[in-house]
Parts: C-alpha cells; sequence; structure tokens
C-alpha cells in the first residue's frame, strides 16, 4: 500500500520537450515509473524517451488515459499549466516548478478548491512510492520500501532524512515533498489524513521548517485523533527574523511568528518528538517500529 | 523586492491615493530647497529599508530652515540599524485629527489575500495584530473576483471609521488592492492613513513590497529596484550576482550547500554542536563548477568566517561535478585561506570522494560529523586570533 501513487499511476508529463523535462523522464522510467504521454503546444506527434508527446493535456488523458500529471513548466507559464491539468479531473498534479509568482499560485488554489484533484507543489521534489513509482526530480536510489510515511518541505532535507532511514533499514511507504512556497497544494495536514488511512504505514516523519503555520496546524491535528505516530524535524531554529532563507516560504515575520520555537513546541504538545539532528529523527522512529 | 517609500508614493499618487506633496534629496542643500519650496512644517524621512525608522530617528518634523538644515544634517549619512541613510524624503506636514491603518497582504494559511482596515493607525500594526486582533477588520478576497467595493466599505464600518470618512477610506482600499493586484504585490499598506479636521484622507506613509518571482513581468518595478539599490550589504549584492540564496549571519562557520531545508539544517547542527553560523549560502541544484568556486569566493571573502563546511546532497546535483569545482577552486589558491571540510552524498557522492583533493580538504562521511569538524576548525581559529590579540 502507499498514498497518491503506485505502479498503476498513468502519468503525463507537462514541459517534457525542456531540458529538465526530457532528463526526468527518463529517470521516471527507469525507476519504474508508467509514463504515458507528455503534453507540450505546438509538439503533438513526436516522442519523448519514447514516450507520445501530445498539443493538450486533455489530448493526452483521453488518448492514453493518464490520471497523474508531472509539471516541468517554466514559472511565467507554470500557472497556466496547472489551470489545463485541473480542468482534465486528474487524480493527482504534481508541480516541480520553482518560482511561480505567489498570486499565481492563490488563484490556481482557488480553482483546485472546486475539483477533487490532489496538488503537490509546487516548487517541490515530487512524490515516491519506493520500488513503484516516481513523479518528480527524487533521486530513486537513497529510497527503500517499507513502512514508514514521509512528508516535507525541502527537497535536500528529504532525502538526507530518507538516507538516515534507510541507512537503518527503514523502508518508506510514500514520502511527499510538498514544496517551500508560501502557498502550496498539499499542506501538512492533507498529507498526514494520506498516511493515516493508509495501512502500511507505521509511522510518519514530517519535516518542516520555518514560516507559516502550516505545523501548527498539523500538530492540532495530530493531537485531535490521529493514531499513527508522527516524529518531526524541523529547519531553521537559527534563522534571523525578516530574512527569506532560500524557499519562498522559509521566513519568520517581523513580528516572530513561524519560529522553529513555535512549531517545535506546538509538536511536542501533541505528543510528537522533534529530532535535533536527523540520525536522532531516525532513532525516534526506529524506536517506534 | 521592498520598494522605497518615495517610490511607494509614486505608485499610489499616479493610481489616484491622496498624499502629501514631497521631494527626494541626497545632500542637505537639496533638502533645505525642498523644504523651502514646499513651505513649512515639512517631515524629513530617511528613505531606507528599517522597520520603526521613526523611533529610530530617521523621521524628524522641521519648522524652520534652520531646523530643516540641521535634520536633513543629522539623518543623511546615519546609520539606521546598520543601513546608511543616502537619501532623504521632504515632505509637506499633514496636519491630522486621527491616523488610521489600511493595508492588503497574501494570508498564506487561507491561501488567498486579505484586505485590511484599522483605526489605530500610527503605531506598528504587527503589535496591534498580536495584543487587539479585533482592532483590525479584515476581508479575505476571492482571487477570482477581487475585492468587491462592499468589501472594502465593510472593512472601514467593522473597524469603527466615522461614517463621514468611511467612503473614502473604502475607495483608498480598493485603490490599494488594485495596486497590489497589479504590481504582483507581497504587500501593500498605508500607516499612517492620515484623517484631517475637513474628513480628508491621506497617505503619509507608504509600503510596497512586490514578489520577486513576478519581477519578470513588470520592468516598470525592476527599474525602481536599480534606481533604488543605494544602501545595502556589499556581500549580499555580490550574492545577488552570483544568483545565490545568501543571508550573512553573525557567527564564524561559513556554511554552503543545495537545498534551502538542508542549508538551514547544517546552521542549525553548527549551533547545536557549539558553534555559530556565518551565513546561509544556497547554491541551488544542478550545481556547476562555477557556481561552487563562486560559492567559496563569496564565503571567504567574509572576514568574520575562520572554516568552511560545505555539504551538498545531490539529487540533481552530482557530487563528481562538486568535486571538481572544490578542487578547482581551491587550487587557484596558493594557501587556502581558511580550513573547507566537505561532506558529499547522493548522486555520483562515491566518485566525488575519490575526485577530492584531500591535501586542499578535509572530507567527512556524515553531515553530523562534517558540522562537528568544522566547528572544530574554528572554534581553533578564534582561539589562536584571540591569543594574538593578548600576545599583542
Amino acid at each position: 500500500m502507499s498514498v497518491l501513487v503506485d505502479d498503476d499511476t498513468r502519468v503525463v508529463v507537462q514541459g517534457i520537450t525542456g531540458g529538465e523535462g526530457r532528463f526526468h523522464t527518463e529517470q521516471m522510467i527507469d525507476y519504474g515509473t508508467n509514463v504515458v504521454a507528455g503534453a507540450v503546444p505546438g509538439r503533438g506527434g513526436q516522442e519523448v524517451a519514447g514516450v507520445p508527446v501530445y498539443d493538450t493535456v486533455d489530448g493526452a488523458v483521453r488518448a492514453e488515459d493518464a490520471d497523474a500529471s508531472v509539471v516541468f513548466v517554466p514559472p511565467a507559464f507554470a500557472a497556466d499549466a496547472l489551470f489545463e491539468a485541473l480542468d482534465t479531473d486528474l487524480d493527482l498534479v504534481v508541480a516541480i516548478t520553482e518560482g511561480i509568482p505567489t498570486q499565481d499560485v492563490a488563484r490556481v488554489k482557488r480553482r483546485l478548491d472546486e475539483t477533487d484533484t490532489y496538488l503537490v507543489g509546487p516548487n517541490c521534489p515530487g512524490v515516491i512510492t519506493p520500488g513503484e513509482a516516481k513523479l518528480g526530480i527524487l533521486p530513486g536510489n537513497i529510497f527503500a520500501d517499507g513502512d514508514v510515511g514521509l512528508v516535507s518541505r525541502s527537497g535536500t532535507l528529504t532525502y538526507q532524512v530518507v538516507d538516515n532511514l534507510t541507512n537503518r533499514g527503514i523502508g518508506q511507504t510514500t514520502a511527499i515533498g510538498i514544496g517551500g512556497d508560501p502557498i502550496i497544494g498539499t499542506p501538512f495536514v492533507d498529507a498526514l489524513e494520506l498516511f493515516e488511512a493508509d495501512e502500511e504505514t507505521e509511522a510518519v516523519v514530517m519535516c518542516g521548517e520555518i514560516g507559516g503555520e502550516d505545523e501548527e496546524q498539523a500538530a492540532e491535528y495530530i493531537a485531535d485523533g490521529m493514531d499513527t505516530p508522527v516524529v518531526g524535524f524541523i529547519a531553521g531554529r537559527t534563522a534571523p527574523p525578516g530574512k527569506r532563507m532560500g524557499h519562498a516560504g522559509a521566513i519568520v515575520s517581523g513580528s516572530g511568528t513561524g519560529t522553529a520555537q513555535s512549531k517545535i513546541d506546538a509538536l511536542n504538545d501533541a505528543g510528537v518528538p522533534v529530532g535535533d539532528t536527523p540520525e536522532q529523527v531516525a532513532d525516534y522512529v526506529a524506536d517506534l517500529l | 523586492m521592498k520598494l522605497h517609500e518615495y517610490q511607494a508614493k509614486e505608485v499610489f499618487a499616479e493610481a489616484g491615493i491622496p498624499v502629501p506633496e514631497s521631494q527626494l534629496a541626497a545632500d542637505v542643500d537639496e533638502a533645505v530647497a525642498a523644504a523651502e519650496g514646499i513651505g513649512y512644517p515639512v517631515a524629513i524621512k530617511a528613505q531606507v529599508h528599517v522597520g520603526g525608522r521613526g523611533k529610530a530617528g530617521g523621521i524628524k518634523i522641521a519648522t524652520d530652515a534652520d531646523e530643516a538644515r540641521q535634520y536633513a544634517d543629522e539623518i543623511l549619512g546615519m546609520d539606521l540599524k546598520g543601513i546608511r541613510v543616502d537619501r532623504v524624503l521632504v515632505e509637506a506636514g499633514v496636519d491630522f485629527e486621527n491616523e488610521l491603518y489600511v493595508g492588503v497582504t497574501m494570508d498564506r494559511g487561507a491561501g488567498r489575500p486579505v484586505a485590511m482596515v484599522s483605526e489605530q493607525g500610527g503605531v506598528n500594526i504587527e503589535e496591534v495584530a498580536a495584543e487587539d486582533p479585533d482592532a483590525i477588520a479584515r476581508e479575505h478576497v476571492d482571487p477570482a473576483f477581487g475585492l468587491h467595493p462592499y468589501q472594502a466599505r465593510k472593512a472601514a464600518f467593522d473597524a469603527g471609521v466615522p461614517r463621514e470618512v468611511a467612503t473614502d477610506v473604502a475607495s483608498v482600499l480598493t485603490t490599494l488592492y488594485r495596486i497590489w493586484d497589479d504590481t504582483d504585490g507581497a504587500d501593500a499598506e498605508i500607516n499612517p492613513l492620515m484623517v484631517t479636521a475637513d474628513d480628508e484622507v491621506i497617505a503619509a506613509d507608504a509600503v510596497l513590497n512586490v514578489d520577486d518571482d513576478a519581477l519578470f513581468r513588470h520592468p516598470d518595478l525592476q527599474a525602481y529596484e536599480e534606481e533604488g539599490d543605494f544602501a545595502e550589504d556589499d556581500l549580499e549584492r555580490k550574492a545577488d550576482e552570483y544568483g545565490f540564496d545568501y543571508v550573512r549571519l553573525e557567527g564564524n562557520v561559513g556554511i554552503i550547500g543545495n537545498g534551502a531545508g538542508l542549508v538551514m539544517t547544517t546552521l542549525d547542527l553548527v549551533d547545536y554542536f557549539g558553534g555559530a553560523p556565518a551565513n546561509f549560502l544556497d547554491i541551488g541544484g544542478g550545481a556547476k563548477a562555477e557556481r561552487v568556486t563562486n560559492a567559496l569566493d563569496m564565503v571567504f571573502s567574509d572576514d568574520n568566517v575562520d572554516a568552511v563546511v560545505f555539504n551538498i546532497f545531490g539529487g540533481i546535483t552530482r557530487g563528481d561535478e562538486v568535486a571538481r569545482g572544490i578542487n578547482e577552486a581551491l587550487e587557484a589558491f596558493d594557501e587556502i585561506p581558511k580550513p573547507v571540510v566537505v561532506r558529499l552524498a547522493g548522486t555520483n557522492a562515491a566518485e566525488g570522494m575519490e575526485i577530492l583533493n584531500t591535501d586542499l580538504v578535509t572530507v567527512e562521511g556524515t553531515l553530523e560529523a562534517a558540522v562537528q569538524r568544522a566547528v572544530e576548525y574554528a572554534g581553533e581559529a578564534d582561539g589562536a586570533a584571540e591569543g594574538e590579540e593578548v600576545d599583542a
């Protein structure tokens, strides 16, 4: 079992003819992902990595029966690509693109609320169910099949924590990189709900960071009766207020909201142990299993 | 990107929001001439991106030419929370009865814009929000429709704005929302929006911060950035040129890594193991040799740095490429300026470790070990420096 993606997922890649799109399509196929189509306006009829390209997402979905999309479209055109994906009733849209204007994402999110689609991202590494499928840019070789769900706002931090887990022999059901932007399609709470409903997931690792109140809301959800145990990690304890730490969303406001400490406190109050180091996160998970 | 007050006021005035007469000045004579032209009293206001400018002494009211000269002289060149003041805005004083707050921002939790009005203007609105949240009337905006006029009126009435001025306040808020929307704003604020004895409203301050990710479609705002770029940290400017996400901190352990979350974690671990981070530097994904060289150059040119930890977890980024970049950058030096500890993991990490020249760098196998080693080096360097001072 897993969440969001498995080996039945049929994937269309938006922006498949660009450098990133092409490279990661090959990587996804190598991993075993069922990439069935690409969508790029004006490129219909071509092939990339043996995958047929269509001019529209709708055309790709109808011809190849796709149920998920991965978006590698550049920031200026990404919102349009996301609207196009959302208008085709896909189950899942994964937006890899970094740097989409926030007001564009707010409009996309508003449309998302009218659909039953899950949007993961933007500005995220993607979703992987080890041994079955990956949608995005995560390096498949560090993951292992197992019982732990992982949800994270950051890409490379996800890899670090997964590495610590895998090296201990702790595999993963699914890992979801939800993205580092101020507005994202799948906040922590939605990801935790998915793992809570998944029978195979025995524990969840949640990697948060400074900025916003997503982690605090997740803590509330956990305290309200989530059964699956959660282990936390929060990046940005040493971040000064008012400075954006790389991610557009990673900023402690001038009034002091969004600090690492407030997130750690909220999680601890909900009974969630929070590791000081990635290695400690693996320790806590090992204790739970 | 933050616009300066004078720039934001230009944008606001053009959109139809009343602002006081004003003029920008770069030296004392210019400031006095501006004050004479406008007539007294005038406010002389430092044009820097610093919160609490007034309290810090960056805003003074002059009632005659002598005062204008004295205050302009004091404020120009002053250090305001670490930033040098290079320009002042000389602005007509407003005789006001009341000070309001109006603002538009993105509520990231709700994923929607929010338009706000408060009767408690003229003070730090974040403090008002923390202490008396009900004092701020908020209307969430459906981005598909924009701010409805009724919402702007409702915000004004809910905030307790008197009926005589509520319509004008609502109209300012509607315009402010339009500006925020048109410019891809992050925050647009007027604090205070002054109300005169004749029930006129006028924007005495102006804040407009715009989304950096949207600047590509606003060439007019890009011009503001160039024009206003007169007082920034040199290293942060260099980082802009190199295209790095960089934040300068106060410690002595320089940090280079890939990916915001992992770099933040590396900073936190430096602190956890008893050191103090000197900076946040994210070289991004797929870092080629040139970017590695530039990153080392940045961190080496920070005098505070005593040791460097270079932590890469390769996904798109390949360990062998990073290793080549590190060798190339360090081989250019006769003597390595500061000890460098490298940890590579992920894609082609093993190849990278093979390539690294261990005469030039210390290699560690885990994140924790690399950070501990760098903290140790920085401690030694710091101790040695203190020893020298004692000897002298």
